[in-house]
């Protein structure tokens, strides 16, 4: 069974790995709609820079974090100075490095179900007397719900993963920003470790096999009436 | 209740046009395919904005590019069949009926949905899903969903392409009660001489 210590990485990784989900899904579903039904100059490149920590060395991501959120980069001398918020070396910094890793994720495959909605049914919703607005609520979001939860998944399973990015950003704090791939890491380094070593590891899979089982299923569930691709 | 409609559209390559009066009764729109019919009911469902025109429905200005009319589908209080039935899929049938229903001021409501679902004999339908519904049975709930929106008129779009001869007898039944008997205005697109010949009071040929 795992020791305190190691429970203790586990609920790290957890609380990490929702507060990065939690706060980046509003967020993923508003560029999903905009790159799915948006018309507007420039849209390649957001695409592009939604895209980017999907295909740069996740080292270099971190790096990019660690330049505008120190105390004197520009994000977070504003933040700090508006709303006394530090990312440094602290687990909310981790939390954002996951946020950032898992976006494009989150954000494909919420704009692939976002695109599979038909569009006339909203038309159809708008004749019958309801605003654009409760056209959206009562009809796309629920049409396009199995795929955002697909994505909320698989950034999850995703966010438990993170560790170039964060380990640059926010180093190898125990019990701040410790999580579960550095946590092995750091055991890995020490000799006599493996017992720990394959414990946590046994614990990577379980959450992460059952986020990639969860994200599946649900992707399945709304393929089966529409059509569309899965997310994987 | 009158139309005047004048509207023009390009779209792509196409040039659609449209000038005709209408009154009561079912009026048709008749042309071949291509000749953008169902554009023309959009516009006048606000679903697509023409070019230049005016569409004025009961003395009522619902589009009017010169004076600056635009006025959103759902304030335009009509009720639009749409030729693939366009039922919300993820709803049953008694909440695809009811959609439309509750959105609508209850003085503006001129039908219960006990009422329609008696006209239409949906009743054994209500708990199903859209999915499940055979194209007949699709395109009665759709009347039904239009109807109970406190339409003050009708668009259908070809309601009967794609159903057997039993079912386009069911149908036909069922728009020339919505004629006769509740006297609601049509504009009906079509592209069959038959079926215009026999439910259209007056036609428009495009």
């Amino acid at each position: 069974m795992l020791s305190v210590d190691e429970w203790e990485i586990v609920r790290l990784s957890l609380k990490v790995s929702c507060v990065a989900v939690g706060v980046s899904l509003p967020v993923a579903f508003a560029l999903a709609w905009l790159l799915a039904r948006g018309r507007f100059p420039g849209k390649i490149l957001l695409d592009g820079l939604i895209h980017l920590p999907l295909v740069l060395p996740p080292v270099v991501t971190g790096w990019l974090l660690l330049i505008a959120f120190s105390a004197n980069g520009p994000a977070g001398r504003l933040l700090f100075d508006w709303f006394g918020i530090t990312f440094m070396f602290r687990w909310t910094g981790a939390a954002l490095a996951a946020a950032i890793m898992a976006l494009p994720l989150m954000v494909q495959a919420m704009r692939l179900s976002i695109e599979a909605v038909d569009r006339r049914l909203e038309g159809a919703a708008r004749t019958l007397g309801a605003t654009r607005w409760r056209a959206f609520w009562t009809i796309t979001l629920p049409l396009s719900l199995p795929g955002v939860l697909a994505g909320t998944v698989l950034g999850f399973a995703r966010s438990i993963g993170e560790f170039g990015a964060t380990i640059t950003f926010v180093s190898n704090i125990p019990g701040e920003t410790r999580t579960l791939p550095i946590a092995i890491y750091s055991a890995l380094q020490i000799p006599g470790h493996e017992a720990e070593v394959t414990r946590l590891a046994i614990m990577s899979v379980v959450l992460s096999l059952g986020a990639l089982i969860l994200s599946e299923w649900l992707a399945r569930k709304s393929a089966a009436g529409k059509g569309a691709g899965h997310v994987l | 209740m009158s139309f005047e409609i004048d509207v023009r559209k390009r779209l792509g390559d196409t040039d659609i046009a449209a000038t005709f009066k209408a009154d009561g009764g079912l009026t048709a729109l008749f042309g071949p395919s291509g000749v953008g019919k169902t554009s023309i009911l959009n516009m006048i469902a606000g679903l697509m904005r023409p070019d230049a025109g005016s569409i004025r429905v009961g003395g009522q200005s619902l589009f009017d590019d010169a004076a600056g009319v635009d006025t959103p589908p759902e304030q335009r209080r009509l009720g639009y069949v749409f030729q693939d039935a366009r039922l919300f899929p993820h709803k049953r049938v008694r909440a695809n009926l009811l959609y439309g229903h509750k959105l609508v001021p209850e003085a503006d409501r001129w039908m219960s949905i006990d009422e329609a679902v008696d006209f239409l004999g949906i009743g054994h339908l209500l708990d199903r899903w859209p999915g499940t519904l055979s194209g007949g049975e699709a395109r009665r709930v759709a009347i039904g969903r239009a109807l109970l929106g406190g339409a003050r008129f009708l668009l259908m779009d070809e309601p009967l392409s794609s159903l057997d001869r039993a079912r386009r007898e069911e149908i036909m039944i069922v728009i020339e009660r919505i004629r006769d008997e509740m006297k609601l205005p049509i504009l009906y697109v079509s592209h069959d001489r038959d079926e215009i010949d026999r439910l259209a009071s007056a036609v428009v040929t495009l």
